[in-house]
């Protein structure tokens, strides 16, 4: 049923990548992102992999839940994995039929694909441990400094947490007026697509109404709590970095050092000869 | 004809972070005529309990059987069964969608595949019964008050003709007076068409004037399960899952408790108006 989708994929948990401001975990992704493309070395892939996995471990979400993200984009991977095996050219390794499978394609298609798995699987960890809501407070902070040139950055973050909470709210609506109506013997599957795009009717017209009526009532609340804008407005949880958040800035730094030094040491390659 | 539940178990979002048991091994027998109040906190699982009666949950264990054909085995009409057990949601005015009240209770008959003159003579039946005047028939949904729109939704289902109608919280949100409407109207129904009726509700007050069984949910478990007077002797328990018993219940227990012989069953304000009547004839 409906209610299984979970949105914004937050898993609740006590831990410290939970508890970090989600501005930290936002400069986190994009340093981790960064450097995946940044370095080519191999050491870097282990330095990459050591610091997921200890970043995922402290986390304590899951890894199942981690690796659900993957599913979306398990097509995406087969197509970049598949071009860049047969299209690169090179030294030559394997011949099927018209085909050429060169080392040089088998390395880029490898690299390509723990890029890819790495990059979603980063930023799950961050969707898993963040509310939505903490995670457009964390873009409003971290954005701040773009109003100076009138960009409304208040209203946008307000417009994406109002539409964050309101879809699990809508998807349970939906739920429910299609229940009521399939007790009135309403039928959503079968048909033709004309035939069922007409049985939607009964159920888009009260969600609409339902939309509607929610936005209103919302509206009004907002108003009658003083609500007026962002000028001027103090936040219940102002965001404050923490001993913990400076920490972790610390050791994103430490990350990038380590990640540049394996990178150039050639580690793996005196391994491999020996 | 009747409904039987067997060992049904329902977990919501099974296997994610947000499991939770809904249901647990209910065992219940539905027979037919009875108007039976079902009744439970919040999250008790009143509401999933009864969505499992049509169908429109399936069981995660146990079974449903609908005059004695288990309704989740294979090939089972469910449109059927749907029409058979009408189920009138919370807040049901919420799924009005038609341009006009009319239109929109002729819906129900219409997905049943009847001919156009036997739907329109449903739907008149329908109104009919649930009190609406004939004048609100061509007005849009949208323009009627929250009773009558309640009343226009209870009627899409009626003029289904189901032989158990399923009620869930029908007076959440009325007025007193919008309330007791809605539930004399529930019990005339009762009364005229002799269909099984499924009260849901979260207040004794409403249930007890009314259905001749109870049953009481807590935690997905049923608690209690027998007439008004049997449910109520367990009133300081009820309290504990958060109900309570009709006020009633308590005043004849302090008034026993002061040593007057006054009976405790007594349920309604006029059996207890009569114990008392008669306490003070012996007395004096």
């Amino acid at each position: 049923m409906i209610r299984d989708i979970t949105l914004g994929q937050f898993y609740p948990a006590d831990s410290v990548i939970h508890k970090l401001d989600p501005r930290v975990k936002l400069a986190g992704t994009m340093v981790f992102i960064v450097s995946l493309f940044a370095f080519r070395a191999p050491e870097a892939y282990v330095v990459a992999t050591l610091a997921l996995a200890a970043v995922i471990r402290l986390s304590k979400v899951p890894l199942k839940f981690m690796l659900k993200g993957l599913k979306s984009i398990l097509m995406i991977l087969m197509i970049t994995v598949v071009f860049n095996l047969f299209l690169i050219p090179g030294t030559p390794v394997l011949r099927i039929w018209k085909l050429t499978i060169t080392q040089e394609g088998i390395e880029t298609a490898v690299f390509m694909a723990i890029r890819l798995v790495y990059l979603i699987v980063g930023s799950s960890v961050m969707t898993l441990t963040t509310t939505p809501n903490s995670l457009t407070d964390g873009l409003e902070k971290a954005l701040r400094p773009l109003k100076k040139i009138h960009v409304p950055v208040h209203e946008i973050s307000m417009i994406m947490s109002i539409a964050l909470r309101f879809i699990p709210i809508l998807l349970e609506e939906t739920d429910k007026i299609m229940k009521a109506q399939m007790a009135r013997g309403a039928d959503f599957d079968s048909g033709n697509i004309i035939q069922k795009a007409k049985n939607m009717v009964p159920l888009l017209v009260p969600l609409f109404i339902s939309a509607f009526r929610r936005a209103n009532d919302l509206a009004m609340a907002m108003e009658a709590r003083g609500y007026h804008g962002g000028e001027g407005r103090t936040k219940m949880k102002p965001l404050i970095y923490a001993k913990r958040d400076k920490l972790a800035y610390l050791s994103m730094l430490c990350y990038l050092v380590v990640m540049f030094l394996a990178s150039r040491s050639g580690l793996v390659e005196r391994l491999l000869g020996l | 004809m009747s409904i039987k539940i067997e060992h049904l178990n329902y977990v919501y979002s099974e296997g994610t972070a947000f499991e939770r048991h809904a249901l647990r091994d209910v065992n219940l027998e539905l027979p037919d005529g009875q108007f039976i109040g079902v009744i439970g906190h919040t999250g008790s699982g009143k509401s999933t309990l009864i969505q499992h009666l049509n169908g429109l949950l399936r069981g995660t264990s146990g079974a449903v059987y609908y005059n004695g054909r288990n309704i989740y085995e294979e090939g089972y009409p469910m449109r059927e069964l749907r029409s058979k057990v009408g189920l009138v949601f919370q807040y049901p005015e919420h799924q009005l969608f038609e341009v006009d009240v009319f239109t929109d209770v002729c819906f129900g008959p219409k997905n049943l595949g009847l001919s156009p003159e036997e739907v329109e003579r449903r739907a008149y039946e329908a109104l009919r019964q649930v009190g609406l005047k004939e004048k609100h028939y061509k007005k849009s949904p949208f323009e009627l008050s929250g009773g009558q729109k309640r009343r226009v939704a209870i009627a899409g289902i009626l003029a289904m003709e189901p032989e158990v109608l399923v009620l869930d919280e029908p007076t959440a949100g009325l007025d007193p007076r919008g309330r007791d409407d809605i539930l004399d109207q529930v019990a005339k129904l009762h009364a005229e068409r002799h269909i099984t009726v499924i009260l849901v509700s979260h207040s004794m007050e409403d249930i007890a004037r009314y259905v001749e069984r109870i049953i009481v949910m807590n935690k997905g478990e049923v608690r209690y399960d027998g007439a008004p007077r049997e449910v109520f002797q367990h009133y300081q328990e009820l309290e504990q899952i958060g109900l309570a018993a009709p006020q009633v219940t308590y005043l004849m227990h302090d008034l026993a408790g002061q040593g007057w012989p006054v009976d405790t069953d007594a349920t309604t304000v006029e059996e207890a108006a009569d114990s008392i009547y008669a306490a003070l004839a012996k007395k004096c």
